[in-house]
């Protein structure tokens, strides 16, 4: 494991995990959160465990964000009530 | 409220981070899962099952247990969806929009009027948004059966290398997905229909529940693969391994059909007309 590539990481890990919940956009949250799953699965891959982040980068990365984004879809701009 | 909010979450977070300090170091050999469980894993597990890769040894074999209802959580979920989202549309069939197939006109067709029957010259088109892309259709259409192959390689090859049911099911699954946002959900449903998506879910967690079960009926405790040995020919530690193929293949199976399954449901918000 490498520090300062680890350290790297883990901040952009932070940065997305703060912007998936400050931004306003749905669908930009949606994208957001994808990136967060994506560098949580390099993190795994650097921890040695290639499984979970096989799982991570077609599970987090992959399907739940197309499903994210098809709920956006869904969604309308302004509320009905 | 929020001041509340603010001070649960550092209260909790704080008392987080403090109880990580006693967690054991990365990677430490004294820790109390490397004393006894862990190097058994790492030294028998080859001699044991005959499978290099000893995650999947540990999560199809050792622990089978835990990845049965693994998949059953899979499949409760796919379930859960199809109840609370699924909503019948034998009521209301508005299909208003067309388009001629070979001039790329698209007919708006108002209440009563004719809804052209040949469907070979007319497709019936979504109403909110259908760019007929000639691009992004041929190039999923090219790329599809190669990840469909890279989903197969996955599972199959589980237990050489990382991978295995969860995550080449999810390329499967994923595969059709790409299908339907490229083309349209009426298309794919023509394809793999919700019924049979429900079907083959269903099929994926019993066949794991099934080997388990032949195992019993072999005389030997529940997904215990190494009686099966006397059924696909082979030695007991060879038949592990074979057994956690089979196992493998049916977590592939739930999990690509219930990913196509829920995708159905979200993107159509139940009605299962238009989709994404």
């Amino acid at each position: 494991m490498i520090w300062q590539l680890d350290t790297i990481i883990l901040t952009f890990v932070i940065i997305c995990g703060i912007g998936a919940i400050t931004v306003k956009d749905l669908l930009s949250a949606a994208v957001i959160f994808g990136a967060y799953s994506f560098l949580m699965c390099l993190l795994w891959a650097i921890m040695g465990a290639v499984d979970v982040a096989f799982t991570e980068a077609s599970v987090g990365a992959g399907v739940s964000t197309v499903l994210f984004v098809a709920a956006v879809f869904n969604t309308k701009r302004r509320s009905k009530d | 409220m929020k001041v509340f909010g603010l001070l649960a979450v550092i209260l909790c977070g704080s008392l987080l981070l403090y109880s990580t300090g006693d967690f054991p170091d990365w990677g430490d050999k004294d820790s109390p899962a490397n004393t006894y469980l862990s190097p058994h894993y790492i030294t028998k597990s080859l001699e044991e099952t005959a499978v290099p890769n000893m995650v999947t040894a540990v999560l199809a074999d050792y622990r089978g247990y835990d990845t049965m209802f693994e998949t059953t959580v899979i499949f409760s979920a796919g379930l859960a969806c199809f109840f609370l989202l699924r909503i019948s549309n034998k009521k209301e069939k508005k299909r208003t929009f067309y388009r001629h197939i070979a001039t790329g006109i698209i007919l708006h067709i108002k209440e009563g009027g004719k809804i052209p029957e040949d469907t070979s010259k007319f497709t019936q088109i979504d109403s909110q948004w259908t760019p007929n892309d000639l691009i992004i259709k041929v190039t999923c259409r090219m790329i599809i059966p190669f990840i469909q192959l890279f989903g197969l390689y996955v599972i199959a090859h589980g237990h050489h290398s990382p991978g295995g049911g969860f995550q080449g099911g999810v390329i499967l699954g994923a595969s059709m997905i790409l299908f339907a946002i490229s083309h349209d959900l009426r298309t794919t449903r023509k394809r793999i229909s919700e019924k049979t998506a429900a079907i083959l879910s269903t099929t994926g967690v019993l066949i794991y529940a099934g080997t388990g079960l032949l195992c019993m009926l072999f005389g030997a405790v529940f997904l215990d693969y190494s009686a099966l040995a006397w059924l696909l020919g082979s030695d007991p530690i060879m038949a592990r391994s074979h057994g956690m193929l089979m196992v493998e293949i049916g977590v592939g199976m739930a999990v690509m059909f219930v990913m196509i399954w829920i995708y159905y449901n979200i993107s159509s918000a139940g009605k299962q007309e238009e989709g994404l």
